[in-house]
This record gives C-alpha cells, structure tokens and sequence, in this order.
C-alpha cells in the first residue's frame, strides 16, 4: 500500500497542515462555551470548550485520560446535561458507540441490530431484511444467527457498529470503540469503519487516546488538555484515504500530536 | 484539482481495497471464531460420568442399611429390612395410592407455585420500581427466607381451619419471598451499561423494562424461581404432615403422616422417597434444562 505515494500526499507533500477549521455551511454538531463540573469545591470537568463538527466530517478528540474527552462525548450524545453552555445536534439522537460492544448477551447479532430497529419503529417485517444489510455491511453476512459470546471481540465491536448505523443517525459518537482489540483487528476495522463512513456519509466524533489512531481515521484531530478539559490545539488532516497507520503522513503527524500532547501532560507534573 | 485519469484511479485502487479489507476480514472472523468447543460425550461417557456414581452409591447405602439390620441394631419394626420396604413400595405404587398422593401433592405445589410466582415476581418489580418500598419491606422479605415456613402452620390454621386455604397460606409464604428476592437481585446485578444502551438506542422506560431489564434479570430470576419451588414442596410437605383431614385427601405429606400414626415404617421411608423423587424429578424435568437453556445461550457454560 505505501509502495506508491497517495494522491494527496504528492499534493501535501508535508502530509498534514496545521490550520483552524473553516466555518462550516452546515455543522452537525454545534458545541458552544460547555463547562461540566460534577462537584462544587472540585475543578470543572470541561471549562469553555467550542467545538463544531461539519456534516459529513471525522473529527478525531484525543488527550490524556481525564481530560473529559468522554465526558464531552456523553453530553454530545444526551446522556448527561451540561453545567454551562449550549450543545446542538442535527440528528435528534445521535448514536453511540462504547469501549465494549455493549451487545445484549441473550440476543443473536442480528437480534442486537434490531433491537435499534425496533426503537426506531422499524416494522417487524422489515427489520429482518434490514439488519441483514447492516450486518453484510461491517462484513458479517451470514453470521445473523450467533450469538454474542460465539463471536470475536472485532466481530462483537462491528456488530455494535451495525446496531449504530441502524440507528438511522447522520452522527456517530464513538468512545474509544477499539481500544480493547488487538493491534491487527483494530487496523482492520479502522479500513472498515472509513468505508462505512464515506458510503454512508456520517459525521463522526470519535474519541481515543491513541494518537495514531487519531491521524489515521480523522479529517481533524481536536487535543484536550486535562484539568479543566478544554481544547488545546487542533489539526487539520489532508492525507487522502485510503490510508494506513504506517503512512508516513500519518506517522509523521502523529510525532507532532504526541509532542505537544507530552507538552500538555507535562504541565500538570509541578 | 484531480484529473479525470486521476479520479478513475482512485476509485480503481478503492476497489481493490475494499475487496483486500473483505478477505482481511474474513481471514481474521475464521481465525479468531475458530475456537471449538470439545465434542459433547457421548452416551457410554455420560453413564459412566454422572448414571452411574448415584447407583453405586445407593447400592452401598442398601447394603449398609442391610447389614445394620442383620447386626439388629433397632428393632424390626423400627428398622425394617430394605425388602420389605420395597414390598411395600411396590405395593404402594400397584394399588394406586402412590399415584393418588403424587397427584394430589404435585397438583397442590404446582397451583400454590403458579400463585407465588404471580405474586413475587409483581413483589419483586414493585420493590424494583419504588425505592421507597424495597426499603419498608425488603429487609422483612429477605427475613422470610430464612424463616422456616412450617412456623406458619399453627397461624394458618388458626385462621383457616384444616383446609386448602391454610395449606396454600403456608406455600405461599415459604415460596414468595424466595421469587421476589431473586427477581430483585437478577434486576440489581443487570450492569448499568445494558441500560445506557436501551436510552442511545432511544427506547422508552417501559420498553427498556421489557426489552433490557427483564431479559437481562432472567438468570438471577429463574434462580429465584428454582429456590422457590423447593420452598414451596417444602412447605407445602410441612403442612400437608400437620393438616391431617379427610376433606384434604390424601397427599404425599398425609401418607407420611399414616406411616406415622400406623408406626408402619416401611411406609414412612415409602412415603419420604416419594417425596424426594418428586422433587428431583420437577428439578431435573423442568428447572435444570430451563437454566442450562438461558445460560448457555448467553454463554455462560461449557455445555
């Protein structure tokens, strides 16, 4: 694959620019001035974090443990309630994808999938036929009937991938969906997950604290720094896909996030 | 700006990815589904394994008895030899009262169970529902338990006389806090996770209850259920010993109680292995596939 130079590498030679995000026509997410604090006397969570996704764009959140980043991710998605500040969603639910597969254990694959097809209103005969498309799109045709412990880890995350996409949401949130995987399953589904997102054109948020993994999914990398969490710095990705974690832009993006990641960490020592 | 040689590359390279990621992908589903349970054993196996240890150790358990019979440790009639007792087994079984105590007591414990598992599983989602009443009666519930329910004879009678109404008053007590408790604990250990995924998914609190919860509780529940029937059979023998009328016919407990009145001993061991019988039998018929069923669809066992 890096045997010959991608298209947009020979135009972007350097791999990765640094610029702010342009304004967006139409933004999927709108995150404006959001603070969270969960205790009184403690330091906030958040603390004025704006962040403003395009419809259609990958935007990859990445930081320390603790930097909220998660936290966000459960405001975006409605769970929680944020202590100040404004949040926008075009989607009325915008679906979400935890660190386990969160699959329902007495039910098949297919079973999981229409679960979301039914909160959906989707009518029994059609749910069917539908979570069998879903299925044969994270590549699982035909395994419609196993059950959850008969499947892998990556097999269980891309079934909850279908169970998200049949959500029917133009937005996926997505926590750290494959830091439980194996190096060789996660690099798989990161080609899956970036054909899923082109074909089906969502907007995506996905959080990680893995930096490669960052450069190589995402149009844009957002950096959070922790304590209170906010926004550091961010990056805007031209690298064409395909990619891979061993392009070099990728590569070579991923040493300067890490830096100043370091950088960010580092501040909090003393 | 791509040229149109340019665009048509891509999409040809594009191609081609997708079809590696396919193969990719299907390479790694066989290797990492590939783990294979070890073949179920067969017959000879399961004879030797689990049919045959239970026989040999009741072969041992006669011959014991045999022997202390033949030392005349106890008199005859108070130790019979297993002959005998035998005799009268078959004798109990042929002339029909086995069957008719069976069919009494079983019909008793299974409408008496149907009545308890209404009423603990409502118990059981009301004490869920409203924090407010785990809190007043949950310790009390929990108490029941471990309260024998054959306490509860003398007040039954009391207030129901020697009739149904005080045998089912005792079943109910001994086998309703055991449904209502399991049902609790199989909601309490559901992990919040399954919950936060019926509210992303955008179910409604009912449908929640239905679709998540209550599938998600359904081990601890059948739990629940299993200890309440053996609470149930249990009590229910307690008050079919001490409730001795003829209006009540005669169930298993009441045969019991003859063999007692009788000082015939071979009927009371007749009688207390018919009631051991049937209660291994409704656990081995009913409860233990049911359980092996729901676990092991859910993978949480070997077989």
């Amino acid at each position: 694959m890096t045997a010959q130079p991608h298209i947009a590498e020979i135009l972007v030679p350097a791999g990765a620019r640094v610029s702010r995000a342009p304004a967006p026509a139409r933004a999927a997410v709108r995150v404006e001035g959001v603070s969270q604090r969960f205790e009184r006397d403690r330091p906030a969570v958040l603390d004025g974090v704006d962040l403003t996704v395009a419809a259609g764009e990958f935007v990859c959140l990445v930081g320390a443990s603790g930097c909220g980043k998660s936290t966000l991710l459960n405001l975006i998605a409605g769970l929680t309630e944020p202590t100040a500040g404004r949040i926008e969603v075009s989607a009325k639910r915008p679906a979400l994808m935890f660190q386990e597969p969160a699959l329902l254990p007495w039910l098949t694959a297919a079973g999981n999938v229409e679960l979301a097809l039914r909160a959906r209103g989707v009518g029994r005969g059609e749910r069917r036929a539908e979570a069998s498309r879903l299925l044969d799109l994270v590549n699982l045709g035909g395994q419609e009937g196993k059950r959850v412990h008969e499947l892998s880890g990556g097999m269980r995350q891309r079934v909850a991938l279908a169970r998200s996409l049949a959500q029917d949401s133009s937005v996926l949130l997505m926590d750290e969906p494959f830091a439980a995987l194996d190096a060789i399953t996660r690099d798989v589904l990161h080609q899956e997950l970036t054909r899923v997102w082109s074909e089906q054109g969502l907007s995506v948020v996905f959080v990680t604290h893995n930096v490669r993994e960052a450069a190589r999914l995402g149009q844009r990398v957002v950096l959070m720094g922790s304590r209170p969490g906010r926004i550091v710095r961010q990056w805007q990705v031209d690298i064409a896909q395909p990619r891979t974690i061993e392009s070099p832009g990728v590569s070579s993006l991923a040493a300067e996030i890490t830096r100043e990641l370091h950088e960010e960490i580092s501040r909090h020592g003393h | 700006m791509a040229t149109d040689l340019q665009r048509r590359d891509r999409i040809r390279r594009g191609a081609a990815a997708d079809q590696e990621e396919r193969a990719v992908v299907a390479g790694l589903d066989a290797l990492d589904a590939g783990v294979q349970l070890p073949p179920r054993p067969g017959p000879g196996r399961v004879f030797l394994r689990s049919v045959l240890p239970p026989l040999v150790f009741l072969a041992v358990l006669v011959g014991v008895w045999q022997l202390a019979v033949l030392a005349g440790i106890k008199p005859a009639y108070a130790l019979p030899p297993p002959a005998r007792v035998w005799a009268t087994f078959t004798g109990t079984v042929v002339d029909g009262r086995a069957g008719e105590a069976i069919w009494t007591s079983l019909s008793r414990g299974a409408s008496g169970f149907a009545l308890s598992l209404l009423i603990g599983t409502v118990l059981g989602l009301a004490m869920w529902w409203s924090r407010w009443l785990r809190a007043a009666i949950g310790p009390i519930v929990s108490g029941l338990q471990s309260l024998p329910s054959v306490a509860w004879v003398p007040a039954a009678i009391i207030w129901f006389g020697l009739t149904n109404a005080a045998i089912y008053t005792v079943v109910l007590l001994g086998a309703v806090p055991s449904i209502a408790n399991g049902l609790l604990s199989g909601m309490k250990q559901v992990p919040p996770l399954f919950d936060r995924v019926g509210r992303v998914l955008g179910l409604s609190a009912l449908a929640r209850t239905r679709y998540v919860l209550l599938p998600a509780a359904l081990p601890g529940y059948l739990g629940g259920l299993r200890q309440g029937w053996a609470f149930a059979w249990r009590s229910l023998m307690a008050a079919e010993l001490i409730t001795y009328s003829p209006a009540l016919g005669q169930g298993l407990g009441q045969l019991l109680n003859m063999g007692r009145e009788l000082s015939q001993m071979s009927l009371v061991i007749t009688s207390i292995t018919l009631i051991l019988v049937v209660g291994v039998a409704i656990e081995l018929l009913i409860f233990a596939p049911l359980e092996r069923r729901v676990l092991s669809r859910r993978g949480l066992t070997m077989h």
